[in-house]
C-alpha cells in the first residue's frame, strides 16, 4: 500500500538533491537543472496531497489541475531562463557560477 | 517731537550704504552726512520741544512671548535729550570733518557706513527706555566700533586693535548682561528704567530699607551692570583696549573714542544711578576704580610720545573722572550731602562728559589735522613748531587743551570741580585727593603735548612743510572750540537740562586745589619741556602702561592657555572620541561583518537560503509544539 508518506519522502529526496545540486554544482545549466528538479518535486507533493485528500469518496482534482498550470508557467520560465544563460554566456564566455559575482556588496 | 527720526534716519543710511556701497560710491557720503545733519536738527526740535515730563514711548513690541515682552521703546527725558544733542552734535561734526580726512581713502563708502551704524546704535542706547533694549544697541556699538576701528584692516596692528576692543568689551558686556538678568529676576521680568527707578527709589519694594530689600543681591547686581560700564567706556582694569583703538581712522577716535561711545558706560551708569544708590559697596567700588584709572591713565600719559595716544590716556583719566563722580555722587547721598546732585542741577558726571564730549572731540579732531598736516605722521618729538605753520588749528588745539586742564573760565574747569566738589563731598578725602593729583599729571602731559608739538623748531622735513587744513576740517574745530568755552556757562547748559553745572558753593578747598593743580602741572612741564628735542624725563613704568599689556599676555598664557589646553583634551577624548569616532567605529565594523555574508555567490546564497529554511522547519516541527505544550 503507497501512502501519502511514501509520495513525500520520494517528493523531499527529489528536493534535497536538486537544492544540493543547485549548491555545489558550478555549471549553471546543472543548477538550472536542479531548480527543475526542485520545482518537480513540489509538484510531486501536491499530486500526492491532492490524491490523499478526498472530496465526497473522490481526490481532490482541483490541485492537480493547479500542477498543469505550474508545469506550464515552468516552461515559461524556462525559457526565460535558458536566454538569460545564454546572454550570460555571452557576456562572460562562461558558464561557470563562480564566475557570476556581481551581486558582491 | 517724534524720537525715533534720529534713531531710524542712520539706521536706514547704514543700511541703504553697507548693502550698496560699490553702486553709491560718491553718493554713499552725502546720504550718511546728510542723515547726520537731519538727525541733528530733529534732535534741536526735540530739545525745543522739551517739557520737564518723562516721556516714554513704544516703537516697536520686539519679542512678545506669554509674559515676557522685550521692547523698542524710547525714553525721552532730560538725560536723553541732553545726551542726544552731544551724540548728534558731535556726530554731524565729525562727519562734516571726515569728508576733508578721509578724501583720500578709497572706502570711503564703508568708513560712512559705519559711522551712521555707529550713530544709528548710539543713539538707540541714549533713547533705550529698557535695559535689553539698551543691551542690544550696547553690542551694536561695540560691532561699529569694531569695524571702525579695523577701518583699515590691512594694516596688522588695526587689525589686532579692533579684535583686542572687541574681546575686551565682551567681557563688560558679559557682565552687564548678568546684571540686567539679575534685575530682570528681581523685578518680576520688568527691566524698564522707569518702573525699576520706581521699585529701588525711597518706598519702593526693593529700596533700601524697605523689607523686599538685600544688600548682597543689589550690590552684585550693581557691580555686574557697572562691569558693562567697565567694559565700554575703558576703566580698570579693561582699559587696555583704548589706547589701542587709536588705530582707527582719526575722526573715529574723536566720535567713538573719546566723545560718545566710551561715554555711554558712564550715561548707563547714571541712568541706573538708583542702583547705585541703594548699595553703599557698589558705590565705593565704583568711586575707587574711577579714581584709580583717572590717576593711572594720566601718569601713563606723561610718557607717551604718540599724538593720539597721549589723548587716548587723557580720554581713559577723564572717563575715570566721570566714574568717580558717579560713585561720589550716591556716597555723597549716603552721607546727607544731597545738595549737589538734588533733582533740578545735573549730574556732575553727566556735566563733565558734555564738556569732555566737546574739548576732547575738538582736541582729537585737531590731532587730525596735524596728523593729516604732517602725512601721517604720529609721532610729536617728530613734530615742532607747528604754531606757525597751521594758526587756526594751533589756537584751537591750545582753547581744547586749556579746557582739558581746567583753566578757570572754560569749560573744563567747572565741571571738573563739579566733580572734585562731589568727591570731597563723598566723605572720601583719599578720592579728592586723588583727583586733585590727576587734575595736576594732566595740566602736565597736555602741557607737555602741546610746547613738544606746536612750539620749537620743526624737527623733521614733514612737520617744517606742514600747512594748515582744509576748511571742511578747521570749521568743525572752530565750532567746537566755541562749544569747549561756552558749554560750561547756563547758557547753554541750562536748555540741557541735565547738563546744567551743579552749584558747587563753599567749597574753597577744591577751587584752590584745582588752581593750585594747575600751576603746578603747566609749571613743571614748562619747566622741563621748554626748548627740548627729545624727552628729558623717562620712566619705563609709564611709558610701557604699567605692562599691563604684558601681565595680561602671561594671564593668558598661564591660565587660558591652560585651560584651552585642558578642555582640548577633554574634547578629543569625550567629544571627538566616545561620541563621533566609538560609535562610526562600531557601524563600520558591523558592517564590515555583514559585508561578508554578500559574497556575490549565488550558491552561497542558495545555501543560506536552504539553511535558513531547514532552521524555520526545524522550529515549527520540533520546538514550537514543544514550547506549547
Amino acid at each position: 500500500m503507497i501512502t501519502l508518506g511514501h509520495y513525500l519522502v520520494v517528493s523531499g529526496m527529489l528536493f534535497a538533491l536538486g537544492l544540493a545540486g543547485v549548491i555545489a554544482r558550478r555549471n549553471i545549466i546543472i543548477v538550472y537543472m536542479c531548480l527543475e528538479m526542485m520545482l518537480s518535486a513540489a509538484n510531486l507533493a501536491l499530486v500526492g496531497f491532492s490524491r490523499f485528500h478526498l472530496v465526497n469518496g473522490l481526490p481532490d482534482y482541483t490541485a492537480q489541475s493547479l500542477v498543469f498550470f505550474t508545469i506550464t508557467v515552468a516552461a515559461a520560465e524556462v525559457a526565460v531562463g535558458l536566454a538569460i544563460i545564454v546572454a550570460l554566456f555571452r557576456s562572460k564566455q562562461s558558464v561557470d557560477v563562480e564566475s557570476v559575482t556581481k551581486l558582491q556588496g | 517731537m517724534n524720537a525715533s527720526i534720529p534713531l531710524l534716519l542712520p539706521f536706514f543710511s547704514a543700511l541703504v550704504i553697507l548693502l550698496g556701497h560699490r553702486q553709491l560710491k560718491g553718493a554713499a557720503v552725502l546720504i550718511s552726512v546728510g542723515s547726520s545733519i537731519i538727525s541733528f536738527i530733529a534732535c534741536l526740535a526735540l530739545l525745543a520741544a522739551a517739557d520737564d515730563k518723562t516721556n516714554n514711548q513704544l516703537l516697536l513690541p520686539f519679542i512678545d512671548v506669554g509674559h515676557f515682552h522685550a521692547n523698542i521703546d524710547v525714553l525721552i527725558d532730560k538725560q536723553s535729550r541732553g545726551m542726544m544733542f552731544i551724540v548728534s552734535f558731535i556726530g554731524m561734526l565729525v562727519h562734516i570733518f571726515s569728508l576733508g580726512y578721509m578724501k583720500d581713502d578709497e572706502a570711503r563708502p564703508r568708513f560712512f557706513g559705519s559711522l551712521s551704524l555707529f550713530m544709528f546704535s548710539m543713539t538707540g542706547i541714549v533713547l533705550a527706555g529698557n535695559l535689553l533694549m539698551m543691551f542690544i544697541f550696547w553690542e551694536l556699538v561695540g560691532l561699529s566700533s569694531y569695524l571702525l576701528i579695523g577701518h583699515w584692516y590691512q594694516k596688522a596692528s588695526a587689525a589686532e586693535a579692533c579684535k583686542k576692543a572687541f574681546l575686551t568689551n565682551r567681557i563688560g558686556d558679559f557682565g552687564f548682561m548678568i546684571g540686567i538678568l539679575l534685575l530682570f529676576g528681581a523685578n518680576n521680568g520688568n527691566v524698564n528704567l522707569f518702573d525699576l527707578e520706581t521699585a529701588f527709589k525711597h518706598g519702593g519694594p526693593l529700596a533700601l530699607g524697605s523689607p523686599g530689600y538685600n544688600a548682597s543681591f543689589t550690590t552684585a547686581a550693581a557691580l555686574c551692570i557697572f562691569l558693562g560700564a567697565v567694559g565700554k567706556s575703558a576703566q580698570f582694569p579693561l582699559h587696555v583696549w583704548l589706547p589701542d583703538a587709536m588705530e582707527g581712522p582719526t575722526p573715529v577716535s574723536a566720535l567713538i573714542h573719546a566723545a560718545t561711545m566710551v561715554a555711554a558706560g558712564v550715561y548707563m551708569l547714571v541712568r541706573v544711578s538708583f542702583l547705585i544708590e541703594a548699595s553703599p559697596l557698589a558705590a565705593e567700588i565704583i568711586a575707587g576704580i574711577g579714581c584709580g584709572t583717572a590717576l593711572l591713565a594720566a601718569l601713563m600719559a606723561t610718557q607717551q610720545n604718540d599724538i593720539k595716544r597721549v589723548l587716548a590716556y587723557s580720554t581713559l583719566s577723564q572717563l575715570g573722572y566721570m566714574v568717580m563722580a558717579v560713585g561720589a555722587v550716591a556716597m555723597a547721598a549716603k552721607n546727607g550731602h544731597d545738595g549737589a546732585h538734588a533733582a533740578e542741577p545735573g549730574h556732575p558726571a553727566m556735566f563733565h562728559l558734555y564738556t569732555h564730549a566737546f574739548f576732547k572731540a575738538m582736541l582729537f579732531l585737531g590731532s587730525g589735522a596735524v596728523i593729516y598736516a604732517c602725512h601721517h605722521e604720529q609721532d610729536i618729538w617728530k613734530m615742532g613748531g607747528l604754531r606757525k605753520h597751521m594758526p587756526v588749528t594751533f589756537w584751537t588745539f591750545s582753547i581744547g587743551t586749556a579746557a582739558l586742564m581746567g583753566v578757570p573760565f572754560l569749560s573744563g574747569f567747572w565741571s571738573k570741580e563739579a566733580v572734585l566738589g562731589v568727591a570731597f563731598d563723598s566723605g572720601c578725602k583719599v578720592l579728592f585727593l586723588m583727583g586733585a593729583a590727576t587734575a595736576a599729571l594732566t595740566a602736565f602731559y597736555m602741557t607737555r603735548l602741546l610746547i613738544v608739538a606746536f612750539f620749537g623748531k620743526p624737527r623733521t622735513e614733514s612737520a617744517h612743510h606742514a600747512t594748515e587744513a582744509p576748511m571742511v576740517m578747521i570749521l568743525p574745530l572752530a565750532i567746537l572750540a566755541i562749544f569747549s568755552v561756552i558749554s560750561g556757562y547756563d547758557v547753554l547748559a541750562t536748555p540741557l537740562q541735565a547738563m546744567k553745572p551743579p552749584h558747587v558753593e563753599g567749597h574753597q578747598t577744591v577751587l584752590v586745589a584745582s588752581l593750585l593743580a594747575l600751576i603746578v602741572g603747566v609749571g613743571s612741564a614748562i619747566f622741563l619741556y621748554r626748548g627740548k628735542d627729545k624727552d628729558p624725563i623717562s620712566i619705563k613704568l609709564f611709558a610701557n602702561k604699567f605692562y599691563f599689556d604684558e601681565i595680561y599676555a602671561v594671564i593668558v598664557r598661564v591660565c587660558q592657555d591652560r585651560l584651552a589646553w585642558i578642555v582640548t583634551a577633554l574634547e578629543r577624548v569625550f567629544v571627538d572620541g566616545l561620541i563621533a569616532r566609538l560609535p562610526t567605529a562600531i557601524v563600520a565594523r558591523i558592517g564590515a561583518a555583514t559585508r561578508m555574508l554578500q559574497g556575490g555567490h549565488m550558491q552561497g546564497y542558495t545555501f543560506l537560503l536552504g539553511g535558513g529554511v531547514i532552521g524555520v522547519v526545524y522550529l515549527v516541527v520540533y520546538v514550537l509544539p514543544r514550547l506549547g505544550h
